[in-house]
């Protein structure tokens, strides 16, 4: 029984992850219908980048990987714009293709030049001890410290990114260019800037992603499409247009593989995998779809 | 109100370029057929492989350029294609030859209940989702220790047959799958299903209202490009001689594929053709080059989709005219008779 | 205020304007009628900038505008209440009035004021926008036009999928609309009601100006002539 509940517990922290993995693609497709099948392979490239600014910066263990992490966000939010206003802005249209070709394009270029620079091997982005670190809970139960702030910060960003478009002019702008374009020309609106700000925000929280997720476990320049499934997947068990939808979406997603592995490792993955298919053969709009 | 002068028609298709190319194709078709009796086998396994190519990228230009389904999951059909012809031909003691053609009818009868959860999406989400559908294949495969599991296995059945008969035979197939995907689509294309489906793809309400059943059509399709992906599968594997579910079900069958098509030139019949011979090329001067080459390659097709989104063939066509497997239908007015 | 001078636009190879001739001064209604593929909302479509037009074509305030992007010409003080209202679904009442005062210009025009000019929107100001009546959602439509405090305000078939009553309430508010030196461009295929409401107006037919007048001089059969092309 116990251990069904820690089985449970570590589902949940899992599916805080694979939220934090999502919240960035959730972001863009929800704005500009775009899919960026690169989007894991940002979040393992962000790894690498905090794995070097850590190494860089000369501090503690303890202190590098926090350090990392705000010296990546402006480059990240500029990264994001940047790409989207010059290269994603002209594959969007009515056809999905040029957007998937030219992302799944940069997708390989990103996989092969950290292979390039940091050769095959898996890193981690050292934390002085702090992925090792957990907390008792009462029973035997222990929940490790990163995964509780893993979790705790997608919540966060859940909270944050649905405040940032409920409530705020920004968010309204979102909406507006999301529902329709043309219209909101006329109010005065550049889609093409309204558009970058959208990835650059998504880019952050690909750099929170990608740091945390390095400081958990090791990554290797390759590890990407994995990613990009799970978060795709969150997005879709929780229902497009709602961000809380895409936290539960994870929640759920990382349950079920916990469970699955809790069966057979090989089969944690894939049982993940047939949990989303039956879901969209039963449920298409997810859990929670707010979106037209 | 004079009467409407009487006006006779006729729709014509042929092109001047495509006489001219049928007779080269058939010249060129024959001239290959000869390879087993002087050719290198080297040449033979390069052509084997550039055969399968050509095979899964017809079907995905078929599906993506011509049906508006762009799927990242296509591999799933050909790791299915060669698996099945593993089953038949080790398990149950097929001959793999025949076996063949039948993996990949059983590709495509697997692809019927797949669609159903796969149209469940639409456009990029439809493209990631169908790579799931890919990777739930893989890890079954994966965790079937009967076919050898995750470091996959050896084509046995092959073994008793001498190994010129087996070469030889295996380019043939390949060479009659590639000529046949090439057929199968152009006919597909001039036919009256073919013509639908390029209707839905410029506007699926306006079809649906002058009665073409889109769903029907748009299955008709996967389905088709289901049973090339498993031929192309099948063949590679036939001779490839050995399997694993990371070959089989590699996403890299659909990166390269996009490649070939995206420069070739999509939505054409010529485009995959000219592709494939260019990506040969390529991986013959650059593969050396390891990452940086494949650097290149996504970089190359970024730019082609982003300032040549109608590939190499595409703009040669286009700028020309030129179209060697001419699919339009032409409206030919004839003069009336002078009275 | 606003001048045009023998506009002519395209769309690919296909001509839709054939050289129109078009002036709106300062505090003027004037209607734009014709019937449907007649050319008004391409017309309206190279005014506001989301087709493309020589830049000397269209001048306002005597500075030529054809061309600019749509953003621009908000900015100058042109807003339009787009043909199909084109409400954003996912907005409530208020927030597509606030996404009309995105490019705010100063002016009298902020949500007290628009308000006060269609009190039931502040009845249903956190109501989601698609839930309104067509009436209503065209109202949300003027108003969000008027939260950039244009100086030119160009409405598009307003009359469009609604009642006769309804249409009657929306015109009815246009005399505030004007009363701080609005210009007014109405475009409408209901002939009665442009007359109406305007002081002049242009008839288009194929893409060319076949008549003008002041409104209440025109008689009903010269407007048929002109909108049929009889």
């Amino acid at each position: 029984m116990l251990s069904w509940i820690d089985t449970l517990l570590q589902g949940v922290l899992l599916g805080g992850l694979y939220a934090l993995f999502a919240m960035g693609q959730a972001l863009i497709f929800g704005v500009m219908r775009l899919t960026n099948t690169a989007h894991g392979d940002f979040i393992i490239l962000a790894a690498f980048a905090g794995f070097s600014l850590a190494l860089s910066t000369g501090m503690t263990a303890a202190a590098a990987p926090w350090v990392a992490m705000a010296l990546l966000l402006p480059i990240a939010f500029a990264a994001g714009y940047g790409l989207q206003r010059f290269v994603l802005n002209d594959t969007l249209g009515r056809d999905p293709l040029p957007s998937l070709v030219v992302t799944f394009g940069l997708a390989i270029v990103i996989q092969n030049v950290l292979q390039e620079v940091y050769s095959a091997d898996p890193r981690s982005i050292e934390s002085g001890g702090f992925d090792t670190a957990s907390i008792a809970l009462s029973n035997g139960l222990a929940v490790g410290t990163l995964p509780l702030l893993i979790f705790c910060i997608a919540v966060a960003m859940a909270v944050g990114m649905q405040w940032l478009f409920d409530r705020t002019p920004i968010g309204r702008a979102f909406r507006a260019v999301s529902d329709d374009k043309d219209a909101a020309e006329l109010m005065g609106l550049d889609h093409r800037h309204v558009y970058a700000l959208a990835t650059g925000i998504a880019f952050l929280l690909v750099a929170v992603a990608g740091t945390l997720y390095g400081m958990k476990t090791t990554v290797a320049p390759t590890d990407g499409p994995a990613l990009l499934l799970f978060a795709f997947e969150a997005v879709i068990i929780g229902g497009m247009g709602s961000f809380y939808g895409t936290l539960v979406g994870g929640i759920v997603l990382g349950v079920t593989q916990a469970i699955g592995f809790r069966f057979d490792p090989g089969w944690g993955i894939w049982f993940g995998h047939i949990v989303f298919l039956t879901m969209l053969v039963f449920r298409p709009s997810g859990l929670f779809a707010k979106t037209r | 109100m004079t009467s409407a002068p009487q006006v006779s028609y006729s729709i014509s298709r042929a092109t001047h370029a495509s006489r001219a190319g049928g007779a080269v194709a058939i010249a060129l078709i024959l001239l290959l057929a000869t390879f087993p009796f002087w050719a290198d086998s080297g040449w033979m396994r390069d052509f084997d492989e550039m055969a399968c190519y050509l095979m899964f990228a017809m079907m995905w230009n078929l599906l993506a350029g011509y049906g508006g389904m762009v799927s990242i999951g296509q591999q799933a059909y050909l790791g299915l294609g060669g698996y099945g012809l593993l089953v038949m031909g080790n398990l149950w003691g097929f001959n793999p030859f025949f076996a063949v053609p039948v993996a990949a009818l059983f590709a495509m009868l697997v692809a019927l209940p797949v669609s159903r959860v796969a149209f469940r999406l639409q456009g990029g989400y439809f493209a990631i989702g169908t790579w799931v559908i890919a990777e739930v294949f893989r890890l079954s495969f994966a965790n079937w220790s009967e076919v050898g599991g995750g470091s996959g296995t050896s084509l046995i059945a092959l073994q008793g047959i001498p190994k010129a008969t087996r070469q030889a035979a295996t380019f043939w197939f390949s060479l009659v799958g590639a000529v046949a995907s090439v057929a199968l689509v152009y006919w597909f294309l001039r036919s009256r299903q073919g013509l639908a489906m390029l209707a839905i793809r410029d506007s699926e309400v306006a079809s649906e209202s002058q009665g073409v059943n889109v769903r029907a059509t748009k299955l008709g399709v996967y389905l088709v490009a289901a049973f090339g992906a498993g031929l192309a599968g099948a063949l590679y594997f036939l001779g490839n001689l050995r399997i694993s579910p990371d070959a089989a079900f590699s996403v890299n069958w659909t990166a390269f594929t996009i490649f070939i098509v995206m420069i070739g030139g999509i939505g054409t019949i010529e485009g995959p053709i000219v592709g494939v011979v260019l990506f040969y090329l390529l991986n013959r001067f650059f593969s050396d080059y390891g990452t940086w080459y494949l650097v290149g390659l996504g970089l190359l097709a970024i730019v082609v989709t982003i300032k040549f989104p109608r590939g190499l063939w595409g703009y040669v066509a286009h700028r020309y005219d030129l179209h060697f497997f001419p699919v339009q239908r032409r409206l030919l007015l004839h003069e009336p008779p002078t009275k | 205020m606003l001048t045009v001078h023998n506009l002519k636009a395209f769309y690919g190879d296909f001509q839709a304007l054939f050289g129109i001739d078009f002036e709106v001064s300062h505090n003027e209604v004037v209607a734009v009628i014709g019937a449907n593929g007649a050319g008004k909302s391409t017309f309206l479509r190279t005014v506001c900038g989301l087709l493309k037009a020589p830049r000397d074509a269209v001048r306002f305030e005597d500075e030529p505008i054809g061309g600019l992007a749509p953003g621009l010409i908000v900015r100058r003080g042109i807003a339009m209440v787009p043909e199909g209202r084109r409400l954003f679904s996912s907005l409530s009442v208020e927030e597509n009035l606030l996404m009309g005062a995105y490019a705010r210009r100063p002016g009298p025009w902020s949500l007290a004021s628009v308000y006060k000019l269609f009190p039931i929107l502040e009845q249903k100001r956190l109501v989601p926008s698609p839930t309104l009546s067509g009436g209503q959602q065209q109202m949300v439509a003027i108003g969000r036009a008027l939260m950039s405090n244009p100086k030119l305000l160009i409405c598009d078939e307003i009359s469009l999928g609604l009642a006769p009553i309804v249409v009657k309430e929306i015109y009815d508010a246009l005399p505030a609309i004007c009363a701080d030196g609005m210009t007014v461009i109405v475009v409408e295929q209901d002939v009665g009601v442009a007359q109406r409401v305007s002081s002049r107006l242009y008839c288009l037919q194929e893409g060319r100006v076949s008549l003008t007048g002041r409104s209440a001089e025109l008689t009903r059969d010269q407007v048929s002539k002109a909108y049929f092309g009889v």
